[in-house]
């Protein structure tokens, strides 16, 4: 996109309810690149700002499905077709004993998914984002909770922005610097 | 000679004595330069002995591997007169077909205190790697005892004396024989007044003749003989009862009723492993009929021929000619003497046996135990007589050994001479008297008064170390010889391999005495035989005794004879020892001294496989202790304390006992046996050696030291004090109670004839449990094993056979201790009934090699799996050690390397290997394989005839050991088999069946043959 | 502000002292991480925690290099020491998980200030219980032929062996838990990086933390992954002793081929869990001064669950018991006796003591709130639990089918050497994750403020 002056706007506010407030009266403005940011979940917040639902769980089964039948075929693999051995006398397939290792790596890959999942949705690792910039974003992660709407919402104006910003409530408002 | 390639020539045997030579003159060459002076000077300043075990061994090897080469080179290509080509005879195979990677065989005979067993060596490229019985020869009947088989570790036990010594220091035979020919000059003036020659029991004929040539020479010389193991009241009872020194052979298979007075005729006698089938053919139930014979026993100390009798009476020494006197007079033998009153249990027991005699005249045999007084010899031959037994089942023979004499008295004679320095050249061949002759006599003391004595043995002992000179021996295998058996047919012995350090024979020796001293045994033999044949080609019948293992025919033939009158001799009282009356404080004992199961008089002390063998019945290793009865224990207050680690299977606590007789003390451990006869200990000898090797020196205590000439096996009012002190003995296996478990299956032939099911008629049994899978197919080879708990005598043979066969290692006490012995096979021991007479079981425990073999199921890397023909193999390269599969053993068969075992550094070991077993690594489970060695080869030899493996060609070795063919191994698909016959036989069964492991090695009920009148009174 | 009946076991206990607020439990708790003094007990428990770590190492050294045979085991008893010890750790390794993960799902707030050190412990739990497998092999340089991987050997693992179930389940176990813990830890890694002043410690924080910056977006994911994480955990945790004791009682020895074993193993393992954190947090709560956030409150709920699944246990043994009498078996019965009466019989009524009855004394209301009380009792059972361990896995071995190959069998001192090696790498590894990371979660302590306020408006 066009490289533009500013990322954002940033308004602080001290309570999770005043957040939740602002980040509805925002997305009911008609602003829809906004971003909301607390020091814990705060319930209802990502859906005030328009995210609904998550892809994880998805990604989860997926992880499931792949560790269980592939859990089954690695040992059937095993016993029945590379390398048949008698094993005291008990069958080739002797599927009742192979449930354990089937059981244990489905839990692993649907966890590894889950772990690596969430991480890949979230675009982490990213060690630098335009909102660190802000100085008072730091207490982001202590006590202080944040509205960014973005340069590139096509309804951002910085004045006009900067004051339905401070109309919503913000206890100060920054520009985020990209 | 040119034949390089003459497998006689691989076999480093066709240059022997060239060989010999050359190699020692080399030595002499090193032996003069500086750099072995110091060799010598670095590894130790004086003393002998060690300088065999500080020697680098791998240097001394290579060398001489490489004089023999040497040797083989000259022989083809010196001008000089070529040495005598000594061809030995292969027994089955032509040495044509001598084919690397596949074992030769050759046959030749064992001499264990003088008298000579036939075995077959097993040679790989000329190492001579397992001894197997002969099957023709009488003594062997194809089986072997656990002696045997460690005899071919013996051979190459890296403590074997590799020098000659002069005081101490290293010499040289030439240096040896010039000394002896300056001293039999001297000899000839006085027609040999100072010369004495010491022997052991001696049946070899060329021996015989070379003594014989040599009293020839020096008439006024004397020949001696002392055997620490072996005794001589056998044939001074014949004496009293003959007038001659006769032989008593037995043929047990026709005796119905056996009486044993302290007889242990199934571990200590030249014919035991003849005996042992005899008598054990005639209790196979079934198969045969269901009738058996049936053994008494009369003893004081548990021998394992009790433990496999049908009826015990355990009472102390003193009481058993006393006892003999009685039963001789039931049997209606002439006795004036009057009868002392015997307890009631005892006139019961004398009863009913007395009437189950008088009912088998002619069908018994009295057999008298080789330590008991010439008295009780004298009455078992007059019992013998007056029950008609001779000609049956009794036999007498000219004596076996040459010039029968009561050893005692002549070694008593000959430590007179020496202290009356009527002695001055001495002459001991093998043996080691210094040990074995009791303190009493200070024999070592003694020496030092001859003015040359010189030491013939196989190690530099306790003798060799008081002897002037010590000359190295040559082991049996390196040896020509011969030797007869105990019927007296003669085994012509021949080496399997050139002496690994130089040895030489006595014959040799004896040889240099007489004034020949570059005779080697080869001629010495050869000559004797060629001289004794009268037939045309000797060659051919040469060739034929080398290739059977014994010269048909040589047996000696039974003689008639008629006993004398027993009034004649039955009141001449046994010589006992007067030391001191019985003291209550310190409890006074009498005293039983008895060669050790294992190491005999301590001449296999330093063979690690011995030594680590549980003895028979307190299945202790590595010590001897003093065996008492739990009353006697009680009142001495003696107890035990199991240890915290491996005890029950490892570690136990004993009380030690001072010993004090004829106020020689010394202390030993005290063990409890049940069925040890009350108020009487008795002790092993062999232990205490000071001068045994790594293996042996210091282990357990010297029974000799309190022994005198007359209490050599017996003696009255020993004092046995308790000390405080406690005792970490080895013991593999302490719980000898069953606990309810039916492990043995056990009844009387009385149950089985009325119902022969009677013993497997359990829920087990009835239905097979039910399982979810099917059962694997197994078309082609099923291999399994019967083994019959009836026919086992527990001698150990198989053990030893298990353990030589795959490469098993030794492990030490410490080891023992902690429970971790090696042994594939075991034979456990249970007890059953009141603890002063139990009835005794031995079991073969190899693995089962179970169908649904727990141990499989759980090896997480699959290193123990199935084999098409259903073996439990083991991979030992894929185990990481897990140890899972052993507890899930409900055998307990699985062996585990928790150290590294085995021994891959001594070189003179590695020979010793058997090629095709995997010498196992530390940290890998091992555990029976059935010797798939074995049978893979008969399998590849079957493929290459295209046919099917014939049953019976494969023998696992415990199989080919058993003297008693407890041990029966095949193909349980092929119902001609023999396995299969058996395992059909109402008797067979499983071990812990219950647990669904279906097992392929079953067992065959045990039954006893009690007499009713005893039995149910 | 008292807790409302809503709360389970509702009383007047409350999860969180009054008075705090965000800042002030951000501060408090981050603190204890990036005060640049550290205080000197922690030296001391250090230290005595590195020494003894000096210990196993030098055991395991002589292990490897002179064989397995170190330890006491034998024929018949070839487990010893190494597998007890196993056993022992993977069962306190339970608590963790099962207070983050169970506890989250059954929504238990009170998990909230005792979740992260206790899976920190399962982790270092987990870590020590690997070693001994590992260790006790004969030959543990070849311990990766348990893993499938393509070999030239052609030979794979053979899935039927228990043993082989160990290793997926411990390692699954391992790694998921790894997992959870550090999810949990990304926001208080960021709030570390915003917190640090120190270069160093801020860029270390700001790695870890890999730039979480708390977006709505972000937490909404991450809740439901953490959700689901909490999910899987939950049958998992329940699986691995399971799988531990399928070593047993796959097994035909009497005394381990039993059916009770799974639950009974899982119980087991939750209590000694449990205990476990009971001996952590009690003392570490008085020396960082926690006891506002680790209250009374948690201390009961613990000692409460400590005291159900102490119950399950003992059901266990009276089953183990009565199952012995009632199949009639031979074997069993003989076992069972032998465990009573046995060359090891006190060990097992030590055990008796230590887990059943002792923890009765939880039964009294007071006691559940007395610190010093359940620090005992909490000893007891960690003593307990592995005598149990011992007696399971020994005793049962030492007598069993054939009485030909009985044993005794006793740890050597490199079987103690591990042991107390083990020890104190748990505790070396503890005291540095305590003084390296948040011992208390505390976006969820802000969570729980933010709650408590709006109870008390």
């Amino acid at each position: 996109m066009a490289k533009l002056p500013i990322y954002g706007l940033m308004a602080e506010f001290d309570s999770p309810e005043a957040l939740l407030e602002a980040a509805r009266r925002a997305f009911a403005a008609g602003f829809r690149k906004i971003d909301a940011y607390s020091p814990f979940p705060v319930d209802g917040l990502a859906e005030a700002i328009g995210f609904h639902h998550t892809r994880v769980p998805l990604i989860v089964l997926i992880g499931g499905i792949i560790g269980c039948l592939g859990g089954f075929y690695l040992q059937y693999w095993v016993a029945v077709i590379d390398y048949p051995i008698n094993i005291g006398g008990r069958p080739f397939n002797s599927w009742p004993s192979f449930i354990p290792v089937t059981f244990e790596l489905t839990i692993l890959i649907a966890s590894l998914f889950a772990f690596f999942g969430v991480l890949a949705l979230n675009r982490l690792p990213m060690p630098y984002h335009p909102v660190f910039n802000v100085e008072r974003f730091q207490l982001a992660s202590r006590n202080r909770f944040f509205l960014c709407i973005e340069a590139v919402d096509r309804n951002f104006e910085p004045e006009r922005t900067r004051r339905f910003l401070d109309e919503i409530g913000s206890l100060g408002t920054y520009e985020v610097e990209s | 000679m040119s034949n390089g390639m003459d497998p006689a020539g691989l076999l480093g045997i066709g240059q022997q004595s060239a060989g010999g030579r050359e190699y020692w003159r080399s030595l002499e060459e090193l032996a003069g330069t500086e750099a072995f002076k110091d060799l010598i000077g670095n590894h130790l300043p004086r003393h002998a002995a060690a300088f065999t075990s500080a020697m680098d061994r791998r240097e001394f090897l290579t060398l001489m591997g490489a004089s023999l080469a040497l040797a083989g080179i000259s022989g083809c290509l010196s001008p000089a007169p070529a040495p005598p080509d000594e061809k030995i005879v292969p027994y089955v195979n032509q040495p044509e077909a001598l084919v690397p990677g596949k074992p030769l065989y050759f046959a030749t005979a064992i001499p264990v205190e003088g008298y000579g067993r036939g075995v077959l060596v097993e040679s790989h490229m000329g190492r001579p790697t397992k001894v197997e019985g002969n099957p023709q020869h009488p003594a062997s009947l194809g089986a072997t005892d656990a002696v045997t088989q460690a005899s071919v570790l013996e051979l190459y036990d890296p403590d074997r004396s590799r020098v000659i010594t002069n005081a101490g220091r290293v010499a040289t035979w030439d240096a040896f024989f010039s000394a002896l020919n300056v001293e039999l000059e001297s000899q000839r003036v006085t027609q040999g007044a100072g010369l004495r020659i010491l022997t052991e029991t001696v049946t070899s004929p060329t021996l015989a003749a070379q003594l014989q040539e040599i009293l020839r020479i020096f008439p006024k010389a004397k020949w001696h003989q002392f055997d620490g193991g072996g005794g001589d009241y056998a044939h001074q009872g014949a004496r009293m009862a003959f007038g001659q020194p006769f032989e008593t052979l037995y043929r047990l298979e026709e005796a119905d009723v056996i009486v044993s007075l302290d007889a242990d005729f199934l571990l200590r006698s030249p014919a035991s492993l003849r005996y042992a089938r005899e008598f054990i053919n005639r209790r196979r139930i079934p198969g045969g009929s269901d009738e058996a014979n049936r053994l008494y026993m009369i003893e004081s100390t548990f021998s394992l021929t009790g433990s496999n009798a049908d009826h015990r009476l355990a009472i102390a020494p003193s009481a058993i000619p006393q006892l003999a006197r009685t039963l001789a007079a039931r049997v209606s033998v002439q006795i004036s003497a009057e009868q002392p009153a015997i307890s009631p249990a005892q006139e019961k027991w004398l009863g009913a046996l007395v009437k189950d005699l008088q009912a088998h005249r002619g069908r018994s045999a009295i057999m008298p135990g080789e330590y008991q007084p010439a008295i009780v010899h004298a009455l078992a031959h007059a019992m013998n007589d007056a029950l008609g037994n001779i000609g049956k089942t009794v036999f007498y023979t000219d004596p076996v050994a040459v010039n029968p004499t009561n050893h005692a008295e002549s070694f008593r004679e000959l430590v007179r001479d020496l202290e009356e320095n009527a002695a001055q050249v001495l002459i001991i061949l093998g043996g080691n008297p210094a040990y074995t002759a009791p303190a009493e006599l200070d024999f070592a003391g003694h020496l030092v008064t001859s003015n040359f004595n010189v030491h013939l043995s196989l190690y530099e002992d306790e003798t060799s170390a008081v002897c002037h000179w010590h000359i190295p021996q040559a082991h049996y295998l390196e040896s020509w010889s011969d030797v007869r058996a105990y019927d007296g047919t003669v085994t012509i012995m021949q080496p399997l391999i050139a002496p690994l350090y130089g040895g030489r024979t006595a014959h040799e020796i004896l040889a240099a005495v007489a004034g020949q001293a570059e005779r080697a045994s080869y001629e010495i033999v050869h000559d004797y035989w060629r001289g004794q044949n009268k037939a045309k080609n000797f060659d051919a019948a040469w060739r034929t005794a080398l290739h059977d293992g014994f010269i048909a025919g040589s047996a000696l033939s039974p003689r008639n004879v008629k006993a004398k009158p027993a009034t004649s001799f039955e009141t001449s009282e046994p010589k006992r020892a007067s030391s001191g009356a019985a003291t209550k404080n310190p409890p006074s004992l009498e005293v039983i001294y008895r060669p050790d199961p294992s190491i005999i008089d301590g001449r296999f002390a330093n063979n690690g496989w011995l030594q680590e063998l549980p003895k028979p019945l307190t299945k202790l290793t590595w010590d001897n202790a003093v065996l008492m009865s739990p009353a006697t224990a009680t009142r001495l207050g003696l107890t035990y304390r199991v240890g915290g680690s491996g005890g029950e299977h490892g570690t136990i606590y004993a009380d030690v006992v001072e010993l004090e007789y004829d106020g020689r003390r010394t202390r030993g451990p005290a063990w409890i046996v049940a069925g040890h006869a009350d108020d009487c200990v008795t002790i092993h000898l062999g232990y205490g050696r000071r001068r045994a090797g790594r293996v042996g020196t210091n282990l357990g205590f010297n029974a000799n030291i309190l022994r005198t000439l007359d209490t050599l096996w017996h003696g009255a009012s020993i004092a046995v004090r308790k000390t405080g002190a406690q005792y970490a003995l080895a013991c593999t296996q302490f719980h000898h109670l069953m606990e309810g478990r039916d492990l043995v299956r056990a009844g009387t032939i009385e149950q089985y004839r009325k119902n022969p099911k009677f013993l497997i008629e359990r829920e087990s049994e009835k239905e097979a449990p039910g399982t979810l899978y099917p059962g694997y197919k197994y078309d082609g080879y099923a291999w399994g094993m019967s083994i019959d708990v009836n026919a086992c005598i527990g001698c150990n043979a198989c053990v030893a056979a298990c353990h030589a066969e795959n490469n098993g290692p030794v492990v030490g006490k410490q080891e023992v201790l902690r429970g971790r012995e090696m042994h594939w096979i075991r034979i456990d021991r249970y007890h059953r009934g009141e603890p002063n007479n139990p009835e005794t079981y031995h079991q073969p425990v190899p693995c089962m090699q179970c169908e649904n073999a727990p141990c499989e199921l759980v090896c997480p890397v699959g290193a123990t799996t199935h084999s098409q023909d259903g073996l439990n193999d083991m991979v030992y390269n894929r185990c990481v050690g897990t140890r899972y599969c052993s507890n899930n053993c409900p055998y307990k068969v699985r062996r585990f390397n928790f150290f590294l075992y085995s021994d891959f550094k001594t070189e003179s070991l590695k020979p010793l290997r058997n090629p095709d077993v995997t010498v196992r690594s530390r940290g890998v489970m091992e555990k029976c394989t059935y010797c798939v060695q074995r049978i893979n080869q008969a399998k590849i030899a079957a493929e290459k005839e295209d046919r099917v493996v014939r049953d019976g060609e494969i023998e696992p070795a415990c199989q080919q050991a058993c003297p008693t063919r407890a041990i029966i191994f095949g193909n349980i698909n092929d119902p001609q088999s023999r396995v299969t016959q058996l395992k059909t036989q109402p008797l067979s069964y499983g071990l812990l069946t219950e647990l669904n492991t279906r097992p392929r090695t079953t067992y065959q009920a045990k039954l006893r043959n009690p007499n009713p009148e005893i039995e149910n009174g | 502000m008292a807790s409302k009946p809503s709360d389970p076991g509702g009383d007047a206990l409350p999860l969180l002292e009054p008075g705090h607020t965000f800042g002030s439990i951000t501060d408090k708790i981050s603190s204890i991480v990036l005060t640049g003094r550290t205080p000197l007990f922690w030296y001391i428990s250090f230290g005595i925690g590195f020494t003894l770590v000096l210990v196993l190492l030098f055991c395991i050294t002589a292990l490897v290099s002179v064989g397995v045979g170190l330890f006491g085991v034998m024929i018949p008893v070839a487990w010893g020491f190494a597998i007890v010890n196993f056993v022992w750790w993977i069962g306190i390794g339970h608590a963790g998980t099962l207070i983050s993960a169970i506890l989250l799902l059954l929504r238990q707030k009170w998990r909230q200030s005792i979740n992260r050190f206790a899976e920190a412990m399962t982790l270092f739990a987990v870590a020590c219980a690997g070693i001994f497998p590992l260790i006790h092999l004969g030959r543990p340089w070849f311990f990766y032929w348990l893993f499938p991987y393509p070999s030239t050997m052609g030979v794979q693992p053979q899935f039927r062996s228990p043993l082989v179930w160990d290793v997926f389940a411990v390692s699954t176990y391992f790694t998921v838990s790894l997992l959870f813990w550090f999810l949990g830890l990304i926001p208080d890694l960021a709030t570390l990086r915003d917190r640090a002043t120190r270069r160093m410690p801020r860029f270390i924080y700001g790695m870890l933390a890999m730039g979480w910056r708390g977006s709505a977006i972000h937490w909404h994911r991450y809740e439901m992954a953490y959700l689901l994480l909490a999910g899987l955990a939950t049958p998992l945790v329940v699986s691995v002793h399971t799988v531990v004791s399928f070593d047993f009682a796959v097994a035909l020895v009497p005394g381990w081929h039993s059916t009770i074993f799974p639950p009974y193993f899982v119980a087991g393992a939750i209590y000694s869990g449990f205990a476990m954190v009971l001996t952590i947090a009690i003392p570490l709560r008085r020396l960082y001064g926690l006891e506002d956030f680790i209250t009374l409150r948690h201390l009961k709920n613990m000692a409460i669950v400590m005291l159900a699944t102490g119950m399950i246990v003992a059901y266990g043994y009276l089953m183990e018991t009565f199952m012995a009498w009632y199949s009639g078996d031979l074997f069993e019965k003989y076992m069972m006796m032998n465990r009573m009466f046995g060359p090891y019989g006190w060990m097992y009524w030590i055990l008796i003591l230590f887990n059943i009855l002792i923890p009765q004394a939880l039964w009294i209301r007071r006691l559940q709130t007395k610190p010093w009380v359940l620090f005992l009792i909490a000893i007891a059972v960690n003593i307990g639990m592995w005598l149990e361990r011992y007696v399971i896995v020994v005793v049962s071995l030492h007598r069993d089918f054939m009485p030909s190959a009985w044993g005794m069998y006793s740890g050597t001192v490199f079987d103690y050497g591990v042991l107390v090696g083990t020890i104190g790498l748990f505790v070396a590894l503890l005291f540095l994750f305590i003084r390296l990371l948040p011992m208390i979660s505390i976006f969820e302590m802000r969570e729980l403020v933010h709650e408590e306020e709006g109870r008390s408006q």
